[in-house]
């Protein structure tokens, strides 16, 4: 399967290979290379490249490529999922991804790495076996190996690894038992010039803390499980429970972990939090006027918060001189985006920004207008109004502590104009 | 696990900080100084490797493996590195096998040193260390060690611990890619390993399955229902793999479940049915699902609902390439979910929906998630295209309004790649669906008006494609484009509107000139393509109206004849030739130009074909979807293209599985006539059957093997449970009551069952130890053991191959034994050979490190004496009860009057006291006398060997004839089948041995026996509790259930003290045929329960007796 694998950083520099198999010269990685000057952003270069002998299959993640090399027919997605798994459990290990960061733990990296794929097959993707394996560092445990002369290697085969849950390791303690829901969800939308809405979808997930002792069973119910068009569950979800009574039964591993994510979109009609008037004018020639206004709409009440609209300026623009009267502007004259950092919206005051573009008066191609993309945040609200009913813990004596955390914001929300 | 999604966008935003980091390589710990790698640095490392401090080998190890990370060269280090293996420390341990998996196969003779401290390792009680020295060992990429490989595989499929097994199964494929010739042995392996039990082993065995042998069907017949079953249990990349190879499993087996009418690339399946008579026809078109098929289908849909990826895509391409095709429905939504995940996985999903999307029968699925492929201004480029392209294929009548005002808003964005495809996009959507065609085109015509010239000059080359549909009703928009003529600077559109002039001069003959004229001016600035068409313009307008255009014409080939490009130069030479005869001098070479110029009108002004606007993604169909090819579009190395269906669905039975032939049905001693035709026989014991009803009885099934599996080498069984297959039922009963039900009754059998078997691996630690001395007699003592039986018994059937035996390749020239008999041994004689020489470092390296020899005597020593005594002084008794219950695998009625039954008589078989003698019963109820009854030919699976019974001269009607024949299993329960013929009639009979059979009584002492029990627990202990049937919960009766079952010897019980408790206990002792392990049975009676323990060195035989036990006891409830 996956045969060898590379970490470009943007600059062009290949900073860590892994093979699996025999050794494929890291000189492949210029046919990636060459791929990616045919495409001026890192997003446009296409996730296969097929060389004359190999095929580099890659993913962009925290500004780093990472590249998995076959060399044989195979499912292209089996490669990406791995290759995305791969970056999630350095992110679970190390808090973050980033060049410096592998960098900094190369040799648990390597390990890692030598843990996760056999023959550059998965041997153990699930997190909890490899931290049994392959203890995460930290600043303690270094200074406590010094001292002791312990290793952060594992001697035994960690417990999961032969249970029919190797999500969960065995003996968790804690002195006090919580468990914690966050119910997030992210309103994609496209809004037209008129204000009409195109497409409206909501992507829901429930990611959840898990601090229980022991093997609990937990049952979590929703008031209304109807309202999913479709979810996908994490593995420790009985499928079969959720099918005959819409009920998440699970035994859940230990700490972090999406639950299940969920989608709503085709068949119900998605609220949308917010509205956007604008009057967008880009002429031919030296200049264009901008007026946005924002409002809300339904939110059950809610505040909306932390709005932000991103307003891509056409390339020939040379100045931009917007004016809000809440909130801050800025404008990158780099990447040409401004973006207008609104905050709370007030319904009484409605925030608005106008202002003036100057365009270049060599170019004389005609500019489109933009495509705003709008970010908010409405608290202790699910769009779609799921809420969780009850959880219970069966297999456990103890009552643990339970909470259910809601949030929307925007997802890919734009507005055409 | 990823975090909780919200921190996720955080780390773009410091990308610009990694950046500026990519500098400093010197603030980074672990490669600062050693990166500046020259040769006394690396002098430095090699001290530290050398020295006796764990501390400084580990970070000079750390070091070297920063550096192979870097892709920095260390093979220099390769002998202070390897001397390290040996290492007590197991992180050091850790890093040098990383290390020689990086660097063996460049230093392949220094990379020998090691292998003896792997098979030392091998042998480890620890199962994490065993399995991963098969890792590194079969990671070393070092052709000389294939032997020691292949041994290594064979020895840990069969290993006690599922993730040693698991490592084997993945060591598989490694082996192959090394040395191919092993296939047929590795197949051997595979196709135990698919029989596994565990749910951790069969993933990894269904990818070595696919790696070395995806042909071999006949692998997964019989265990096609169980993967079906187990596949929601097992992990999420196994389940890709398996649903792959299922795919293709299923598309070799049944008939097309939509009856052959798959449209274009069905072509040959359409013919099939349309030829049958007119009332056959109904019945081909309603669709057939082979009960197996749906078997499949069912499992695999809750999978739609998996968090990976690649599961689901799996799903979705079995269901496109094998299932009917009404019950694509359930797919697409979660297709549509995958949308919103990674952009990379974005990419690959749309590829697949638009192949769908470009099949007019999936088309009307996806329609309702139009919305789903609106492109968004942030999406990358390619995203856009397939989305677009996406919509293109699924506009239709209904749809073709919201898909047409979404295409207007993509012309005004600034994503240029993206304006160009809409315009396409449009003019397909024109040529498909008549109803717009007018629509399109005037807004097509209205973008000539637009100010970007790609825009205008896309929409001309589309415009021209639209006209050519009907050119007379759109004379005015000819004239639009002529006037365009000077103003558009896109050659391509230039060059259509020329060509389109040019077609259609005779509609606007006064244009068309001055067309010519205004083109001619700019001759020499256009690009190629322009060249070409002005010359064509030209030569057109000539045949039509040479007065008013000749002397332009001229101009034009004179400027042409002079051009740099020669294709330009050619062309005008060979227009002007055509319409211009009199220029050239002809004649004199005997051709007539005249009479190609008078036919250069027709040549020209040809009407010519309209073209076809098509989906790009069209020609991917040919691709199985979700392939790497598909993607690609191209054939990528490896691809194999999914067979084409079977016109019928090849037999079900070939799936059935003989469970081994269970002691049920009660019959009368004396009875050999049938009861059960054989087909009936098998239906009764097929293993998994679709039948709701059966489906309790065989959870349980499994759910006892899965305990007999797990209790003994795992810790928390108590999930395993709850997530088995025997869910459905757990829920049913639960269903209604769990959700008030109070956790604690649960609570206490949780840990319960949590120190127990915490226990029991404890216990099964220890018990490794001890069998693994057992085993850890010197090489060379095993091979004397091995060789001296083969030497003396020359012409008496092979003795089975001990598993032990350092010489693997044994068996491969099977089919041709009898001649190449003497060359095979010098062969073997010489592998042993080579083998001895690297077991031989062994030697050499603890005299030479001191640190080797320090773990030697760990297991080395002869400690086996012990182990071997108990063996060699075993005194076998004769069997203490006969049953006379026999098998019938032929039956009378339906075979012409032959029928075949057999029995196992107990008696030891006379030429090798490996074999079980199995009496034959021959049955003729017809009339006629059959002659010359023998054996044809015979089937044996892996090291089962067997010997013939003697030739049955005659057999009269009415009679019955016994005959005699001996087969060593092997210690196993593989099946086996033999042909059987009389006269010129062959039939096949199937013999599934049953484990009680395969043993034989032994006497022993109470004392020997508690010994040996003790020394036999943990793993090799299996225990059951099972209900006793009223009449057998008496002593005698027990054991005669027992003795029915197995064939071994009950150990008297004279010095019992007076507990009441074991006065009900029962012991029994016998040993294997083949490998002579002692097997030791205990029953300990408690009123109508009784506890069944079955101790066996070979874990499997004693879960096997245990469960025909079990099996026979059951029957009577």
């Amino acid at each position: 399967m996956i045969h060898s694998f590379f970490i470009l950083n943007s600059s062009g520099d290949v900073f860590m290979e892994k093979h699996w198999k025999s050794v494929i010269h890291r000189s492949i990685c210029d046919y990636f290379f060459e791929a990616q000057k045919k495409h001026r952003n890192l997003e446009e270069i296409p996730p296969v490249i097929h060389t004359p002998h190999h095929y580099l299959i890659s993913v962009h993640r925290s500004n780093l490529f990472f590249i998995g090399v076959v060399t044989k027919e195979c499912p292209p997605l089996y490669v990406i999922e791995i290759l995305h798994r791969i970056v999630d459990i350095f992110e679970d290990y190390f808090g973050d991804s980033k060049e410096t960061t592998i960098k900094e733990h190369f040799v648990v990296v390597y390990q890692l790495l030598d843990e996760i794929l056999d023959n550059g097959y998965p041997l153990a993707t699930e997190s909890n076996i490899l931290k049994e394996l392959i203890r995460p560092p930290t600043f303690l445990r270094n200074l406590q190996n010094t001292v002791t002369g312990s290793s952060n290697v594992a001697s035994t085969l960690p417990t999961g690894q032969l249970s029919n849950v190797p999500w969960r390791r065995l003996g968790v303690k804690y002195t006090n038992n919580e468990a914690y829901f966050d119910v997030i969800e992210e309103v994609d939308a496209i809004i037209d010039k008129s204000g009409g809405v195109v497409s409206a979808e909501i992507q829901g997930y429930i990611d959840s803390v898990m601090k229980l002792s022991g093997v609990p069973d937990l049952q979590l119910s929703f008031m209304n499980a109807r309202i999913f068009d479709d979810v996908s569950f994490h593995p420790c979800v009985r499928f079969k429970r959720w099918e005959s009574d819409r009920l998440l039964s699970f035994i859940p591993p230990d700490g972090h972990f999406r639950l299940m994510s969920y989608h709503i979109g085709t068949s119900s009609l998605v609220p949308i939090p917010i509205f956007i008037r604008h009057n967008i004018h880009f002429k031919q020639g030296t200049s264009g006027k901008v007026d946005i206004t924002v409002g809300q709409k339904q939110t059950m009440g809610r505040p909306v918060e932390d709005v932000k609209i991103d307003i891509p300026l056409p390339k020939s623009c040379i100045n931009c001189s917007l004016t809000p009267n809440q909130g801050k502007f800025s404008y990158d004259s780099v990447t040409r985006i401004g973006v207008w950092d609104v905050g709370r919206i007030d319904p009484q005051k409605l925030p608005n920004i106008r202002g003036t573009v100057q365009f270049s008066s060599t170019s004389n191609s005609p500019e489109a207008n933009p495509v705003l993309g709008v970010h908010f945040k409405v608290e202790q609200v699910a769009m779609s109004g799921l809420r969780v009913n009850r959880l219970d813990v069966i297999g456990e004596k103890y009552k643990p502590f339970k909470g259910v955390k809601y949030q929307t914001k925007a997802g890919l929300f734009q507005v055409r104009t | 696990m990823s975090s909780t999604g919200l921190t996720t966008n955080g780390n773009i935003a410091t990308g610009a900080a990694s950046l500026a980091d990519s500098t400093d390589f010197a603030a980074d710990p672990a490669s600062s100084t050693f990166f500046a790698a020259d040769l006394k640095k690396y002098g430095d490392l090699k001290n530290m490797l050398e020295s006796n401090k764990d501390q400084l080998k580990l970070e000079a190890m750390k070091r070297i493996i920063g550096m192979i990370a870097k892709g920095k060269d260390a093979s220099e280090l390769f002998p202070s590195v390897v001397k390290n293996v040996v290492s007590k420390n197991i992180e050091i341990k850790k890093l040098v096998y990383a290390y020689l998996i990086r660097y063996a196969e460049e230093q392949q003779d220094l990379a020998l040193l090691s292998i003896s401290t792997f098979q030392r390792a091998l042998k480890d009680p620890n199962q994490l260390i065993r399995a991963n020295a098969l890792r590194v060992l079969s990671s070393i990429r070092v052709p000389v060690i294939v032997p020691i490989m292949m041994l290594a595989i064979r020895d840990c499929s069969s290993d006690m611990s599922p993730y040693v097994r698991k490592s084997a199964a993945l060591a598989i494929p490694k082996l192959y890619s090394l040395d191919d010739e092993q296939k047929e042995q590795l197949v051997e392996v595979i196709d135990k390993l698919l029989g596994d039990k565990t749910t951790l082993v069969i993933g990894s065995a269904v990818c070595a399955f696919d790696e070395v042998c995806p042909e071999r069907d006949d692998l997964i017949h019989k265990n096609y229902r169980r993967l079906c079953q187990i596949l929601m249990d097992i992990e999420e990349w196994g389940q890709v793999s398996i649903i792959n190879t299922l795919t293709r499993y299923a598309r070799t087996q049944f008939a097309d479940p939509n009856g052959g009418e798959e449209g274009e690339e069905k072509n040959g399946g359409e013919k099939f049915y349309e030829d049958d008579d007119e009332d056959v026809k109904p019945v081909s078109k309603k669709p057939i699902v082979d009960n197996d098929l749906r078997l499949l289908l069912r499992s695999v849909k809750p999978l739609l609902q998996s968090r990976n990826s690649a599961v689901v895509m799996a799903v979705i391409q079995l269901y496109v390439h094998v299932a009917p095709r009404t019950e694509m429905t359930a797919n697409i939504k979660p297709m549509i979910r995958l949308l919103r995940s990674h952009r990379e996985i974005q990419s690959v999903v749309l590829s697949n929906i638009a192949t769908l999307a470009a099949k007019p029968e999936q088309k009307a699925l996806l329609v309702p998630h139009l919305k789903a492929f609106f492109v968004r201004s942030s999406d990358p480029t390619h995203i856009k295209l397939q989305k677009l392209e996406i919509l293109t294929n699924l506009a239709s009548e209904g749809t073709i309004g919201i898909i047409l005002r979404e295409f207007q808003a993509y012309i005004s964005s600034s994503d240029r790649e993206l304006i160009a495809s809409t315009i396409q996009a449009i003019g397909r959507c024109a040529m498909t669906i008549s109803e717009v065609t007018e629509t399109c085109l005037n807004g097509l015509v209205n973008l000539l008006s637009n100010r970007d010239d790609n825009v205008v000059g896309e929409s001309v080359c589309v415009i021209r494609k639209l006209l050519q549909l009907n050119p007379t009703a759109h004379k005015d928009i000819i004239k639009h484009l002529a006037k365009l003529v000077e103003t558009v600077q896109v050659p391509m559109a230039k060059a259509s509107i020329l060509w389109l002039i040019g077609e259609y001069c005779e509609q606007v003959p006064t244009i068309a000139p001055d067309v010519l004229r205004l083109a001619v001016k700019t001759f020499p600035k256009e690009e190629n393509i322009v060249k070409l068409q002005i010359l064509n313009l030209a030569a057109k307008l000539l045949t039509v109206n040479p007065q008013q255009t000749s002397l332009l014409a001229v101009y034009a080939f004179n400027l042409a004849k002079y051009d740099v490009n020669y294709d330009i130069r050619d062309r005008s030479r060979f227009l002007k030739a055509l319409v211009m005869p009199g220029h050239i001098g002809s004649g004199d070479d005997g051709i007539d130009g005249s009479t190609f110029s008078s036919m250069a009108h027709q040549i020209l002004m040809a009407t010519k074909p309209a073209p076809v606007l098509e989906s790009r993604f069209k020609e991917r169909m040919e691709f199985q979807m979700g392939t790497l090819s598909h993607f690609l579009n191209i054939r990528t190395s490896g691809y194999q293209d999914l067979p084409d269906f079977p016109p019928e669905s090849l037999p079900s039975s070939v799936r059935d599985v003989a469970l081994p032939p269970e002691p049920e049905r009660k019959q009368s001693p004396t009875k050999t006539n049938r009861i059960l035709s054989p087909s009936k026989t098998k239906k009764a014991d097929k293993f998994y059957s679709d039948e709701e009803q059966s489906e309790e009885e065989e959870d349980e099934d499994e759910d006892t093997d899965e305990e007999d599996e797990e209790d003994s080498d795992e810790s928390n069984t108590d999930e395993s449970e709850e997530e088995g297959p025997d869910e459905e039922g757990d829920q049913k009963k639960q269903s209604g009551k769990v959700q008030k039900v109070n956790g604690k009754p649960k609570q206490g059998k949780d840990d319960e069952q949590d120190e127990s078997g915490e226990d029991e691996t404890s216990e099964s630690e220890e018990d490794d130890e001890t069998s693994d001395e057992e085993s850890s007699m010197s090489e060379d003592e095993k091979k004397k053991v091995d060789t001296k039986p083969k030497v003396s018994i020359a012409t008496a059937p092979k003795p089975a191959v001990d598993t032990n035996s350092p010489n693997p390749v044994k068996k491969v020239p099977e089919k041709t034994v009898p001649t190449q008999k003497v060359p095979e041994k010098q062969r073997e004689s010489s592998k042993v050979q080579a083998v001895d020489l690297l077991l031989d470092f062994d030697g050499d390296m603890s005299s030479s490190a001191p640190l080797m020899s320090a773990m030697q005597p760990l297991s080395h020593p002869a400690s086996s004496s012990s182990g071997k005594s108990q063996s060699t002084t075993t005194v076998t008794l004769p069997p203490v009860y006969v049953p006379t219950k026999s098998y019938e695998v032929l039956s009378a009625s339906s075979n012409g009057g032959f029928g075949v039954s057999y029995r196992y008589p107990r008696r030891p078989f006379m030429f090798s006291g490996k074999m079980v003698a199995i009496e034959f019963m021959f049955d003729n109820t017809s009339d006629q006398t059959f002659s010359n009854i023998r054996v044809v030919r015979k089937k044996l699976p892996g090291r089962v060997e067997a010997q013939d019974f003697h030739e049955i001269g005659t057999l009269e009607g009415g009679k019955v004839a016994h005959a005699t024949m001996g087969v060593d299993f092997a210690d196993t329960t593989q099946s086996i089948s033999i042909v059987v013929g009389h006269g010129d009639y062959e039939y096949e009979v199937t013999l599934k041995p049953r484990m009680g059979e395969l043993l034989r009584p032994i006497a022993m002492s109470r004392s020997e026996f508690d010994k040996n029990k003790s020394s036999l627990s943990g793993l090799n202990e299996n225990q059951s509790s099972v209900d006793v049937p009223v009449k057998l919960q008496t002593e005698a009766g027990l054991t005669n259930a027992v003795l029915e079952v197995a064939n071994v010897a009950p150990i008297a019980v004279k010095d019992e003290t007076a507990d009441v408790e074991s006065s009900k206990t029962l012991r029994f002792a016998g040993q294997t045929l083949s490998s002579g392990s002692p097997v030791m049975v205990t029953t300990v009676l408690r009123g109508s329960k009784a506890s069944v323990i079955v101790n066996c060195e070979k874990a499997m035989v004693g879960s096997l007796v245990l469960q025909e036990i079990k099996d026979f006891l059951a029957k009577f409830r």
